[in-house]
């Protein structure tokens, strides 16, 4: 039985948590390991961190900001953001982290998969891939926040990654991202028929109903979101409670565990 | 730090491998004294022993067998100490694994891991619900059938059924958790199945503890 998880995701600059979180109740809004705590106490399959600290020599806060989680949170948590090298990677599993993404670093130079999944198994190692669409039904992989086209398409690599030892794929669709007018369903259902690993939809997400159609309609493994949760507007419970009406299979809401 | 003198300790076999912070965190939160070792002293004078693993069935094995581990987590699983295998440190217990057929488990158990049907992605990376197939196990107290544990496998154990304390469904019924007198192990991770992975590893606990 495939049960679809339910992923908040945090994006982190300088050990904080950006994009503006709203939390009433909440000492402090800013703080990733408070408001992870939260999302597990909700319900929450699993978390994912983004750094986005541009400077590269601000590693330390990261793995320390894996150290903290790991003490607080008992559900499984993604690092993704500044993985260059299979040592970048060891210090954040070291340190508490389940899996690591890379994104950049892997268009740079794609042996990096390999040297991941061959030191640590392929299912700590995310590939995350940033699409935006061409005009003929295809879509490209971008980097450095959907500046820089690549010239890749993004069936292509993902099923390169895969082949490299990709244990997941985080899919987010550049032209839904921040829009709040859901997942671009074609570019995740492409994805998800493309490879055999899970696929995790991201980008666009406004409301409950997009997390349905994100399963129901784009076939993802799991649905990953930000501002719905950060801004107090919907909790993890309700996201789940919708998934569960639409006869989408999840974890039940923790306390009807 | 008396109560710490005190406790009971745990040893998690550390033989170079990936993440063993959040295994050592799962039992640490119930109160355990856990160290994380390859010291064999310190391992065979353990109350308990945890051989957690992840990533590759032949490079976990190699290493445990480069640790010199392999044959002290064998006496000490004969002598009736609590031991439990987590993940691959699950499918270790057994004689082999598809992923690495010409690398010998610790055989200590009957049986193989296979690798999961085509049909559903793989590896599975999702919580799913046990199915309890017989009633009774200590370390089952206080967790229903169907409850939500969280796996992360491609290979999964075929053994004898009488072994089996629980399955998971995903396209087949696949082996989640055996037993044998003080011998258990799980394909699921109890340290990151959330509330009730704690009621698992406090159940843990109290077998090392009555021990």
């Amino acid at each position: 039985m495939k049960s679809v998880r339910v992923i908040p995701c945090l994006d982190v600059d300088q050990g904080r948590v950006v994009k503006g979180v709203n939390f009433v109740g909440l000492r402090d809004a800013g703080d990733p390991v408070e408001l992870a705590a939260r999302y597990d106490a909700e319900g929450a399959d699993e978390v994912v961190f983004l750094d986005i600290t541009a400077s590269s020599d601000n590693r330390e806060t990261i793995i320390e900001l894996a150290r903290k989680v790991a003490e607080e949170v008992y559900i499984p948590f993604t690092i993704g953001g500044g993985v260059r090298s299979v040592d970048d990677a060891r210090l954040l599993l070291r340190a508490g982290a389940d899996k690591v993404s890379v994104n950049s670093a892997a268009v740079h130079r794609p042996g990096l998969v390999s040297e991941l999944a061959a030191a640590f198994g392929s299912q700590c190692v995310v590939v995350a891939i940033d699409a935006k669409s061409n005009e003929d039904k295809t879509w490209n992989v971008y980097i450095n926040g959907g500046r820089e086209d690549v010239g890749l398409d993004v069936v292509d690599w993902a099923r390169e990654v895969t082949d490299l030892g990709a244990g997941e794929i985080l899919l987010t669709s550049m032209d839904g991202d921040g829009t709040r007018n859901g997942y671009d369903l074609e570019l995740t259902r492409a994805v998800v028929d493309a490879v055999r690993v899970p696929v995790i939809a991201s980008g666009g997400v406004g409301t409950l109903d997009h997390l349905v159609n994100g399963a129901i309609d784009g076939r993802a493994d799991a649905v990953l979101a930000a501002s719905i949760f950060h801004f107090g507007e919907h909790t993890v419970r309700e996201a789940k409670e919708a998934l569960l009406a639409a006869g989408v299979v999840v974890r039940p809401p923790v306390n009807e565990l | 730090m008396s109560e710490v003198e005190t406790a009971p300790l745990i040893a998690i076999l550390d033989y170079g491998i990936g993440n063993l912070r959040s295994a050592q965190k799962g039992f640490e939160r119930v109160g355990a004294d856990v160290h994380l070792t390859s010291d064999s002293g310190l391992i065979a004078e353990a109350a308990g022993v945890v051989l957690p693993g992840v990533g590759h069935f032949g490079a976990c094995m190699r290493e445990l067998r480069a640790a010199k581990l392999d044959d002290l987590a064998c006496s000490v699983i004969e002598s009736g100490v609590p031991f439990l295998g987590i993940c691959i440190g699950m499918q270790m217990l057994f004689e082999g694994s598809e992923e690495a057929p010409d690398v010998r488990g610790l055989g200590v158990l009957p049986g193989q891991a296979l690798l999961l049907p085509d049909g559903l992605p793989r590896p599975q990376m999702q919580w799913n619900q046990l199915n309890i197939q017989r009633d009774g196990s200590p370390l089952l107290a206080g967790i229903k059938d169907r409850s939500w544990m969280y796996f992360v496998h491609s290979y999964a154990v075929e053994t004898e059924p009488d072994l089996v304390v629980a399955t998971c469904e995903y396209g087949i019924n696949v082996t989640a958790m055996v037993e044998k007198g003080s011998l258990w192990a799980t394909q699921f991770h109890p340290e990151k199945s959330g509330e009730l992975g704690r009621a698992f590893a406090e159940n843990f606990y109290r077998q090392v503890i009555a021990q």
